[in-house]
Order: structure tokens, then C-alpha cells, then sequence
């Protein structure tokens, strides 16, 4: 591995590109999850008495700050980074400098972890707008979303080192990430799902993330919360190599 | 004065395929130094290594004193890279592309700024400072490509077919520009499968093929030991180009035959010309020329460039 500071040459390359073309980028981005919880919160959950003792749309709101940071994270690292590594041949042109490959894909981490936080935070705060933020621990969603965004960007790294087209990464998106969307805990607790159900959704990163998001909204804070953020880290360490790897072999193999 | 570039045996192979197959060369420090050869011949492969994006196989390949391998980035450092491929960024503007490239090479932002107006002014970009890169024209893109490898003032200037997909106006200002700089003394290497590009530019070049170097040396200097001055070319109506060949002599230093087309390699034109025209036979086309080097690659290796 050859790291330095130089990978945030990387991250700021591309945050300079984001504040050009933000505005067109961003609104859609935004207004997806905003559905949702119009959809399902108020339209929904009207038919649902309550959950855990509260409001459905009081339920989900957290739930969808964690699943839009993904969400986020996951098109930045695979689709954007994939159009920057093939169409535009930015990673070409970023290694003919002392910057080495590994910085790369790194800034390219660290900017779709910065996706996470940014997407996942206004998110945040129009659920505080909408009075459904219960608490003041709800100031350390955004170090969480720090750990959700890099365990994302890992992730969606390693599809963009090994896809062989951009098309494949619907694969991707229909496997891995819609099942966590759908399966994680966003909707409905995971408490009345079989014992198994229960024990392999400890291998699913978003789960720890709504677990964390949804317990510092509603102020529920207890040290298990130190647990699932320990697993993310562990998740983090594990998926670090792969995308440097991968991306090495890809584009210098 | 050390090499700026020195290959030995240097060999690089990709799953199995060798694209480059122990070549030996030396890059002089102000030198326009060219790689010649058709696609595939290993130039863009060679350019790679040299800019450390690719691990070299074996041998040795050593840029301004350092090894490849084991000082990328004091390399990275002194060089500029003009990739074939277009590699700026789109939705930013010239001027940006410039200040941030000079970014990844920890250049105070006072002195990029300072630079950046040099190159606006040297690649005759000026009036295009604010204007976002998709909408330049390919020849424009190619001459900020130019600048922005220039911005980290590089020891060496690596160019990798600067002018293909170029439109005749554009290439000969992209050569002006490459004259200017080999007249500031930077040193220059550059890969072209288009010869006049190489004779007009290069002081020193190699003909690769296939992974190999089959020749080296300043380009005029391998068209008359190869080929002489001139090039006479015959098709005969009838019969094989073969028979002429043994009824001319005298002033002819080689041949080559492709297709049903004779080519004489001569040293003095006008007499292989009267010869020829004292046999017997017509032919359907007969012309007298200059030697180039893309006879000098015909010859060495019976094929064309393109």
C-alpha cells in the first residue's frame, strides 16, 4: 500500500467538480427518500397502529437517513467513480503525478464517504423540520455516517474494480444493496423475524447503521450502541484492501 | 551528462503476452527522442513503464537516475505526461484544470496561479481561461493537455501520439509548440505511427514492431542507410514484379515487393529510372520519389504503418 496525505488531493479534485454541478446533481438525490417517507411514513402508516410504542412515520424517519447515505455513497463509488476510471480516465491522469493509484482510490473513498454524510445530514434535518428528531444525541448521526460512508464506498470500489461494464453494476444494486435496503431494519424491526433472521442481519452493515441513526434520534442510548459501531469499524478494516486491489489489478494488471 | 531515459533488456508481458520483449535504448537530455511503429508495436506499452503506470517485467528502467520501480513518485515529480487518450476534466474550465493538476504536485497556489498564466499564454489559450473543457475543440484540448503537463516545469515531456485525431491545423500547431519546447531545452519523447510527425520533429528515433527495436538512429540518417534517396515504384501489367528485379542493377541498395508492387530503394534515381524504362513490359504504375521513413519501416519489416 502506498498512502499519504495526497489521497485528499483526490477527495477535493472531485469536491471541486461536485460544487460546480451540485445543483443538478443533488435535488432528485434528495427528494427519493422524502417520498418514501411521505409515501410509506404518513400515507402507510396510517394503517399501522404503532411500532415499538411509536409512530410509524416516527419509525422509519431514521431509518431512511441511514438508507439515503448509502444510497448516496453506493452510485458515487460505482457509477461516478466508474465513468471518472473509464470514460474520463481521471485515475490515468491523477497517477501521471506523485499521486500513486491506491491515493486514488482512496480520495475516491473519502468522497463517496463525504456523499454519506452530506446526503444522510440534510436528511437529518428535515426530519428535525418535520419534529421528529427526540433528542440532542441525534448531533452524533454524523460520525456515524462517516463509518456507514466508508464501508459503502469499499464496497462499491471492489464492483467498480471488477465489473467489466457499467451495466453490471445492476447486479450490485438488485443483490446487495436493495435486499439491505428492504431487509436491514429501515421498515420494520428485525425483533419479530426468525432467530437466524436476526443473527445474519449482525453481517449487514446497514443494520448497524440504523440501529446506531435510529437510537441517537430517538435518544434511546445504551453501550450496545458502542457494539454495532465497532462492527462497522471491523467492516471497514476487512473491506479496506479489496478496492485498492482490485482497482491496481483492473487498470495496471 | 547522464540519460534522462536508459532501457536495458527491458521486457514487459500482460497475462501471458509479450508486448515488450527486451529492448534496449537511451533517452539524451534535450533530445526529441521518438518511438515509430504501427499500433501494437509496444510503444504506448514502453511510454507506461517509463511513467511508471505499469511494472516493468524485467530488465532495467531507469528515468533521470531513478528506478521505476522504487521512486515513483521523485519520477512523477519531474516528468509531463500527454496521455493519446483525452484525460482532462470536462466540467471544469481550462483554467481549472490547470490549477488543480498543479495541485498534485504540491505547487504553492501563488506560483500556480503565476504558472498558469504562462501556459494560458504559451498554449494561446488566454481567451478560453474561463471556458469549461467540453466545449473546446480536440485540437485546443490537446494543446491545454500540453500545458497542463507543463505546469510541474518537467524535466521530461512524454507525448503519446500528440497529434492523432487532429485535423492538419491543428497538428502543425501542436508541432510548433513541441519546437518551442525543445528550443527551452526540455527533453521530449514521443510516440507516432505517423512518419512525417517523427522526421519533423525527432532528433533520434526507434522503429518498433512487434515488441522489438529494429532500428535506431536520426531519421535521415536511417532512410539513406536503408534506403538511399529515392524510391522507384513499378507495377507491371504483366508477369511478377520479381522478374524486373533481376534486369535492373546499379544504384539499387534494396527492395521490397507488397503485393503486386515492386519497390526500388535507390541511390540515384534518374539511372535506375532509364533502366527501368529501356525493358520491355508496361507497367501500370511507375513513380519516381523521395525516400521517407515509412519506406525504411516497409523495408525492415514488409509492412505498412497503418
Amino acid at each position: 500500500m502506498d498512502i499519504s496525505y495526497r489521497a485528499w488531493k483526490v477527495f477535493w479534485r472531485n469536491f471541486v467538480v461536485f460544487r460546480k454541478t451540485w445543483l443538478t446533481n443533488i435535488m432528485f438525490n434528495f427528494l427519493e427518500p422524502l417520498l418514501y417517507l411521505a409515501a410509506m411514513g404518513y400515507g402507510m402508516g396510517y394503517y399501522i397502529p404503532a411500532i415499538e410504542g411509536m409512530s410509524y412515520l416516527q419509525f422509519l424517519a431514521p431509518g431512511l437517513i441511514a438508507s439515503s447515505a448509502m444510497w448516496a455513497t453506493c452510485s458515487e463509488c460505482t457509477y461516478d467513480s466508474f465513468v471518472r476510471m473509464k470514460f474520463q480516465k481521471t485515475y490515468h491522469a491523477i497517477v501521471a503525478t506523485p499521486v500513486s493509484l491506491d491515493e486514488v482510490v482512496v480520495g475516491e473513498m473519502l468522497f463517496g464517504t463525504f456523499k454519506s454524510v452530506l446526503y444522510g445530514t440534510v436528511i437529518l434535518l428535515v426530519i428535525f423540520l418535520l419534529g421528529l428528531v427526540q433528542s440532542p444525541a441525534a448531533l452524533l448521526v454524523p460520525p456515524v455516517l462517516v463509518l456507514c460512508g466508508f464501508v459503502f464506498a469499499e464496497l462499491g470500489m471492489m464492483w467498480t474494480g471488477l465489473v467489466p461494464k457499467i451495466d453490471t453494476f445492476s447486479y450490485f444494486f438488485t443483490l446487495i444493496i436493495t435486499p439491505m435496503f428492504l431487509f436491514a431494519g429501515v421498515f420494520f424491526p428485525l425483533d419479530a423475524m426468525p432467530v437466524i433472521v436476526r443473527q445474519l442481519a449482525w453481517l449487514i452493515p446497514l443494520y448497524h447503521v440504523v440501529e446506531l441513526v435510529r437510537s441517537l434520534v430517538l435518544g434511546q442510548l445504551s453501550p450496545g450502541l458502542l457494539v454495532h459501531a465497532a462492527w462497522l469499524v471491523v467492516f471497514i478494516a476487512i473491506f479496506f484492501y479489496p478496492p485498492l486491489y482490485l482497482l491496481r489489478r483492473r487498470l495496471t494488471g | 551528462m547522464t540519460a534522462v531515459v536508459c532501457a536495458r533488456e527491458l521486457v514487459k508481458k500482460y497475462n501471458g503476452f509479450t508486448a515488450v520483449r527486451g529492448i534496449n535504448f537511451v533517452v539524451r537530455p534535450g533530445e526529441c527522442f521518438g518511438f515509430l511503429g504501427p499500433n501494437g508495436a509496444g510503444k504506448t506499452t514502453t511510454i507506461k513503464m517509463i511513467h511508471c503506470f505499469i511494472p516493468v517485467t524485467a530488465g532495467t528502467l531507469e528515468v533521470l537516475g531513478y528506478d521505476v520501480g522504487s521512486h515513483p513518485r521523485e519520477i512523477k515529480a519531474r516528468l509531463g505526461v500527454v496521455s493519446q487518450e483525452d484525460n482532462l476534466d470536462p466540467e471544469l474550465t481550462v483554467e481549472e484544470n490547470l490549477l488543480l493538476y498543479a495541485g498534485y504536485f504540491d505547487i504553492p497556489r501563488g506560483e500556480a496561479v503565476k504558472r498558469v498564466r504562462e501556459l494560458l499564454a504559451f498554449a494561446g489559450l488566454e481567451e478560453k481561461a474561463g471556458v469549461e473543457v467540453e466545449h473546446l475543440s480536440g485540437g485546443m484540448k490537446r494543446r491545454l493537455a500540453i500545458a497542463r503537463a507543463l505546469v510541474n516545469k518537467p524535466q521530461l515531456l512524454i507525448l503519446d501520439e500528440p497529434t492523432t485525431g487532429l485535423d492538419p491545423e491543428a497538428r502543425h500547431m501542436i508541432w510548433e509548440k513541441m519546437r518551442q519546447l525543445k528550443a527551452a531545452g526540455v527533453t521530449l519523447l514521443l510516440t507516432t505511427h505517423y512518419l512525417e510527425e517523427a522526421a519533423q520533429l525527432c532528433d533520434r528515433l526507434v522503429i518498433m514492431d512487434r515488441g522489438i527495436i529494429l532500428e535506431e538512429g536520426p531519421p535521415e540518417e536511417l532512410v539513406r542507410r536503408h534506403v538511399g534517396r529515392e524510391v522507384l515504384e513499378l507495377a507491371p501489367v504483366d508477369g511478377e514484379a520479381v522478374e524486373i528485379l533481376a534486369k535492373v542493377d546499379g544504384g539499387v541498395l534494396a527492395h521490397q515487393i507488397i503485393g503486386r508492387t515492386l519497390y526500388l530503394y535507390t541511390g540515384n534515381g534518374r539511372d535506375t529510372w532509364q533502366q527501368v524504362q529501356g525493358l520491355t513490359g508496361r507497367f501500370s504504375h511507375m513513380r519516381l520519389r523521395p525516400a521517407t521513413l515509412e519506406d525504411v519501416f516497409l523495408k525492415l519489416t514488409g509492412r505498412s504503418l497503418d
